[in-house]
């Protein structure tokens, strides 16, 4: 947590205008917290609108449309390839494609979609930055960009699927994808036994963002 | 493959490698912007599959072109040869995508 500079103050000399009798902002104005990389990519953004090569209503109708992407969209994906097996085989020949047939805007995004099997478990990482299907996911989780998981689900992934709670028995083989160049990856998880007949609405609803990076199964129904 | 003809930027490099070909990444410490895991070098594996053909990130990083755009693989390695102290099993796997000048036959 940061540090509020101001809770030090001399609360006597009330030089900041503040009334105490109402609780403090839970959000620091965290000045300290901006980074370089945060005051460049304002000072960049700054001067592209400055200059007429963007405009502010621009960049945050693109920042709108990045947040509205979420999982649900994956989701919509798996729930196919479980119901139409037609589907399923052009999805795992070409995900960006076969994405593109359901509606969902790849942006150029060139998508390889694993399969996990009774034999094959598939898990997704980024080691050398944060790569992430962000057209069919979203933004990624704060732990799938962090150190911890980027180094570890390479060098001792069952280790790190058992503390997201998936125990992969060893007659199982544990499949890394390590996106460190131009694909991005997304995991066909398995589809859960007691789901024939289910509508491909209720399908997707099983179908959570951490089975389709593979560090968790899709829910089970009623579960 | 459907997929690599519609990902592949021209000009390109002949591409050197088919699925199935033993290879091992370069051993090699250069400056710059790689793409190429540090933990991966020196390690041998097998292509799993041809990607197509991207500019060079390491030459794009510098403003360049990156062409001819390299081909790019996915290569399989066994978590074991990477590991040597791996707890796992014998047919776990890591697949990384790999430019071809990172590749040597293996």
């Amino acid at each position: 947590m940061a540090t509020h500079e101001h809770h030090h103050h001399d609360h006597g000399h009330h030089d900041h205008g503040h009334d105490h009798a109402h609780p403090h902002p839970t959000l620091p104005d965290a000045a300290e917290l901006v980074t370089y990389y945060q005051r460049m990519e304002t000072a960049v953004r700054e001067l592209l609108i400055a200059k007429g090569i963007v405009t502010a209503d621009a960049v945050r109708r693109a920042i709108e449309a990045m947040d509205a992407r979420t999982p649900a969209q994956g989701a919509r994906v798996v729930a196919r390839a479980w119901a139409d097996p037609a589907f399923k085989k052009r999805l795992l020949e070409n995900g960006t494609a076969a994405c593109e047939e359901l509606g969902i805007a790849m942006g150029g995004t060139k998508l390889v979609v694993v399969e996990n099997t009774p034999k094959t478990h598939n898990v997704i990482v980024c080691t050398l930055c944060s790569c992430y299907p962000r057209n069919v996911l979203g933004l990624p989780p704060d732990w799938y960009k962090s150190r911890e998981y980027r180094s570890r689900a390479v060098r001792e992934p069952r280790a790190v699927l058992a503390e997201f709670g998936t125990t992969v028995p060893d007659s199982v083989d544990v499949r890394v994808h390590d996106s460190t160049a131009d694909m991005r990856y997304l995991v066909l998880p398995e589809r859960p036994a007691g789901t024939e007949g289910m509508s491909e609405a209720d399908l997707a609803a099983l179908v959570t963002r951490d089975s389709m990076i593979g560090v968790a199964k899709a829910r089970q129904p009623g579960g | 493959m459907k997929a690599a003809k519609a990902w592949s930027v021209e000009p390109a490099l002949a591409a050197r490698f088919r699925p199935g070909d033993p290879v091992r990444v370069r051993r090699a410490d250069v400056p710059g912007h790689l793409r190429t895991p540090w933990y991966i070098r020196g390690h041998a594996g097998v292509i799993e599959r041809y990607c197509g053909t991207f500019p060079n990130p390491e030459e794009l990083a510098y403003n360049r072109s990156g062409l001819p755009a390299q081909p790019l693989y996915r290569v399989r390695f066994r978590q074991q040869e990477v590991w040597p102290d791996y707890a796992g099993s014998e047919g776990d796997t890591l697949d990384i995508e790999i430019y071809q000048h990172w590749l040597e036959p293996g």
